[in-house]
């Protein structure tokens, strides 16, 4: 092993200054896990490049020695994306971090992929532009993560996700060759390959560039609370509002463990006995926020709100969304550990499915929160355990996997905006059936024939489900039994 | 509105696929062929999807719609129209039959694509044959899903060489309150800025083209938005407000009816004109970019690449491509770089593998 390391650092140190190749413990510790502390390794290297020449010469040299890569980014992924390999190089994109041109007239990016997301429309706010995609995590998350996880956020019920708002990425590819995927207007010519690497979590390729769309600054935001007694009305309300036709630029939804913890933390002024909160943002233009907030507030009394406010002010706007954005550091202090889940349903289905997860948390023993993006039905239960009692992790991972089938039984997916990476293997064994899964692993080998990017994450192996008896096995036999199963 | 047939013919469709892949058949997949002059021609043994229909799951509520490929787009549009609600991505049809898969391969957009997203933004899940005739599904019915590669935005536009769309999920729109186009005079030079200073700031804008000296704005939402913004904008109300926007989609507007080969450029919105000698007309706010010309296709395409962007042969009309030898065709699409064109020729392998697909339908 530590021979390996040394040739290997050998070989990075001919073209990277010494800070940039890391291979004492005590330098690799830091990178040993994501934000999915339950899952840790160190990696054999750390190499920090600086420029895609760096990137193009580390690929060849993992590729020769048939070493993997693993990319990091902020290493915020909550599933495992960017944990380290014992055999591999973890590649950090830090100090890819610039800003590389902004073009107010095209409304549009160009940025390393190091960058943080909240950066970018710092960084344009003086245009009058922003960057819509804005996850909670956005201080501190890369755009280039936000590529590879496809993330969302609070505004994406109307602005969309990550593949919605890029216009233009270059990658690296295993290969070594640098391949720039979509146009420089709103389309590149053949497949879709920029929708394709969205949401692959680094195992396709290395995004080394991305060209952000951006969108002017709305003239005008506003708000309104509402708190209700029983989360049923609050998710009748959610549903009536988008069939009524109003896209909110924002529709979150708190329950009651999530309310009363954000509320201590963030004093956002959020009533202290409800069972669940809702908050509602319109933007748009004046005439048409103030028309739309006054119907939003009927539909929420309508479905028994018990109370409504509509922030008067900025300051007061701020405040309330201050409270959902400071919901998982204030859940989280509740407890030692905690674990989130990111399951999407049909709207419809949010009243039962919170029933359940509340059924299901005594059951196990284990208390919940929930803080989500209800707009668009995306789930994030917060399980919170604590790792030293002997089992809870165990527990907690079991109930998470409960609550993720759950959302597949309704017709949801098991994750909206976190990814597989290593935590929701087994669940994709019970999203899709083993064509679909080869079909998967085939479009991993069109692009990473020798699986050196990222392996052994987002999506499992035939193997592995086949172990986990999950899979649709037909009169007791694998369907193409010649297939190898890795 | 008469009800919407209904039949699944996936059992056939999925025999048919398999047995061609056994025998290494090429198959040309088709629905109405409305769209039979796009893309590079092709020869196979027809697979028509037109008895492939219904709408499999629509709930209004939800925004979600999920009809086969072979229903008539006519039909989907009614039925969101019926509630309040339409696609966001304003699909082209080229022929009344047009059919919901074809359009999904085809992967066309109309006037409202840059402020509403492309087809491809509204995609949720497919359901689809690969080239091995084995069913597959991904992606689904709900609005955020990261789980695996996203496998169904990737059949957006691949022409049906990737596999044979069954059905297909997409996010749908509530309707707008209120439509209004107002025109102005303008050169191309001047529409190009206007139409992306619009674009940068706080305007309801849906749609923005420029044709015969006349820049076209369309705004959308609600009544009180709408007519605030048309007070700040400059123009004369063009009525009624969908007649030209309708004639552009549908190319029957009169700058369309010619024999001269028709170019489809993809640009930078604010790019300037090129200096391609052929007339113009300008939509997506300057994104998408017509043009009608006999020059030939080398020089398009490298004073189109020049400027970062692409230019596919949108329409044949009448061109004699000095260029091609004798019985060849000139590509529809742009060449891609040797890298990209062989990870698309490992992709289309591993989707499918005999390329019984549409072969050579989208590059040969
Ligand atoms: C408190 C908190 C709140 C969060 N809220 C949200 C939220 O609201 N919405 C949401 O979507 N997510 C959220 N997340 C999850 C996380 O922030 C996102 O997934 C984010 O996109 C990860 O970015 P990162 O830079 O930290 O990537 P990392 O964690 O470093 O990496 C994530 C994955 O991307 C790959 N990767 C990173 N960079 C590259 C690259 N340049 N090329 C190829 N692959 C690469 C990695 O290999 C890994 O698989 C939250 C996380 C936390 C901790």
């Amino acid at each position: 092993m530590s021979e390996n390391r040394n040739t290997l650092s050998k070989q990075f140190l001919q073209f990277l200054p010494d800070n940039a190749v890391l291979t004492h413990n005590e330098d690799l510790h830091p990178y040993e896990c994501d934000g999915l502390s339950a899952y840790r390794q160190v990696p054999l290297v750390v190499v920090i490049p600086e420029t895609i020449e760096h990137i193009v010469r580390i690929v060849n040299i993992c590729r020769k020695t048939n070493t993997p890569i693993v990319c990091r980014g902020a290493g915020t992924s909550v599933s495992g994306g960017a944990l380290p390999l014992e055999n591999g190089v973890l590649l950090s994109l830090a100090k890819f971090n610039r800003i590389l041109n902004i073009d107010p007239v095209n409304r549009l990016a160009c940025v390393q992929p190091g960058v943080r997301n909240l950066a970018i429309s710092q960084a344009t706010q003086s245009y009058g532009l922003y960057y819509a995609p804005d996850p909670s995590s956005q201080i501190a998350c890369s755009i280039g993560g936000n590529v590879a996880e496809n993330a969302g956020g609070v505004h994406c019920l109307k602005y969309g996700l990550t593949v919605h708002n890029i216009l233009q990425l270059k990658i690296v590819t295993i290969e070594g060759e640098l391949l720039t995927l979509g146009g420089s207007g709103l389309d590149g010519p053949g497949y879709d390959l920029l929708a394709l690497l969205t949401g692959s979590e680094g195992m396709l390729g290395i995004i080394v560039e991305i060209v952000v769309k951006l969108l002017p600054v709305p003239e005008c935001a506003s708000v309104v609370l509402a708190a209700f007694d029983e989360i049923e009305h609050a998710g009748n309300a959610v549903t009536e509002i988008i069939a009524s036709g109003i896209i909110p630029a924002g529709l979150e939804m708190m329950d009651r463990h999530a309310t009363r913890a954000a509320e201590e933390y963030v004093h956002a002024g959020y009533p202290d006995n409800a069972a669940a909160i809702l908050l509602c943002e319109l933007d748009g233009i004046k005439e048409e926020v103030s028309a739309q907030i006054s119907q939003v507030k009927d539909i929420l009394l309508k479905h028994r709100a018990v109370q409504t406010r509509i922030a008067k002010d900025e300051v007061e706007r701020q405040l309330l969304w201050a409270g959902r954005k400071g919901a998982f550091p204030a859940v989280v202090r509740l407890a030692p550990d905690y674990y989130c889940m990111d399951g999407t349903i049909p709207r419809r289905k949010l009243a039962f499915v919170l029933n359940r997860i509340s059924e299901l948390s005594e059951e196990y023993q284990l208390a919940i929160a929930n803080v989500f993006h209800a707009g668009d039905g995306n789930l994030h239960p917060l399980i919170l355990y604590d790792a030293n009692k002997p089992g809870e992790l165990h527990r907690s991972e079991e109930l998470g996997g409960k609550i993720l089938e759950l959302c597949l039984e309704v017709g949801g997916t098991i994750t909206g905006e976190h990814g597989v990476g290593v935590e929701k293997l087994n669940q994709m064994c019970v999203q899709f059936d083993t064509l679909e899964l080869s079909q998967f692993h085939a479009i991993k080998h069109a692009f990473d024939p020798d699986e050196l990017l990222n392996p052994g994450k987002a999506v499992p192996s035939l193997h592995r489900c086949a172990e986990l008896g999950a899979m649709h096995v037909h009169e007791g036999k694998l369907p193409f039994p010649d297939i190898e199963r890795f | 509105m008469n009800p919407i047939i209904n039949n699944d013919d996936t059992v056939q469709l999925q025999e048919l696929t398999q047995n061609a892949y056994a025998k290494k058949i090429p198959l040309r997949i088709f629905g109405s062929d409305t769209k039979s002059f796009y893309g590079n021609k092709i020869q196979g043994h027809p697979l028509c999807l037109v008895n492939h229909v219904g709408i499999v799951d629509y709930e209004p509520a939800e925004l979600v719609l999920t009809a086969r490929a072979g229903t008539k787009l006519r039909e989907i549009e009614a039925l969101l129209h019926s509630a309040g609600q339409m696609l966001a991505f304003e699909p082209p049809y080229f022929g009344e039959e047009a059919t919901w898969g074809g359009t999904v391969a085809c992967g066309f957009s109309g006037p409202r694509r840059p402020y509403a997203g492309a087809l491809r933004d509204s995609i949720l899940g497919v359901r689809m044959i690969n080239g091995k005739g084995e069913q597959l599904r991904f992606g689904g019915k709900v609005i955020k899903n990261v789980a695996g590669y996203d496998a169904s935005r990737l059949m957006a536009g691949a022409l049906g060489t990737l596999g044979i769309l069954l059905d297909i999920s997409v996010k749908v729109i509530p309707r707008p309150q209120l439509e209004m186009t107002l025109v102005l005079e303008q050169t191309p030079e001047e529409a190009i800025t206007y139409m992306n200073t619009l674009a940068g700031g706080p305007v309801p804008l849906s749609a923005a083209a420029y044709v015969d000296g006349q820049v076209l704005i369309r705004l959308s939402g609600t009544q009180a938005a709408v007519q605030a913004a048309a007070v700040k904008i400059s123009g004369q109300e063009h009525e009624p407000s969908s007649s030209f926007w309708q004639q552009l989609k549908e190319h029957s507007h009169p700058f369309f009816s010619t024999e001269t080969p028709l170019w489809r450029l993809s640009l930078l919105p604010g790019s300037p004109m090129l200096k391609i000698p052929g007339d113009w007309m300008l939509d997506w706010g300057g994104a998408q970019r017509w043009l009608k010309t006999n020059e030939p296709a080398n020089l398009i395409r490298d004073a189109v690449q020049a400027a970062g962007g692409h230019a596919t042969l949108f329409r044949q009309g009448e061109l004699k491509d000095q260029q091609m030898k004798d019985g060849e065709n000139t590509p529809v699409f742009h060449p891609l770089s040797k890298p990209l064109a062989s990870v698309h020729e490992k992709l289309k392998t591993a989707f499918d593998p005999e390329y019984i697909l549409n072969r050579n339908q989208l590059y040969t």
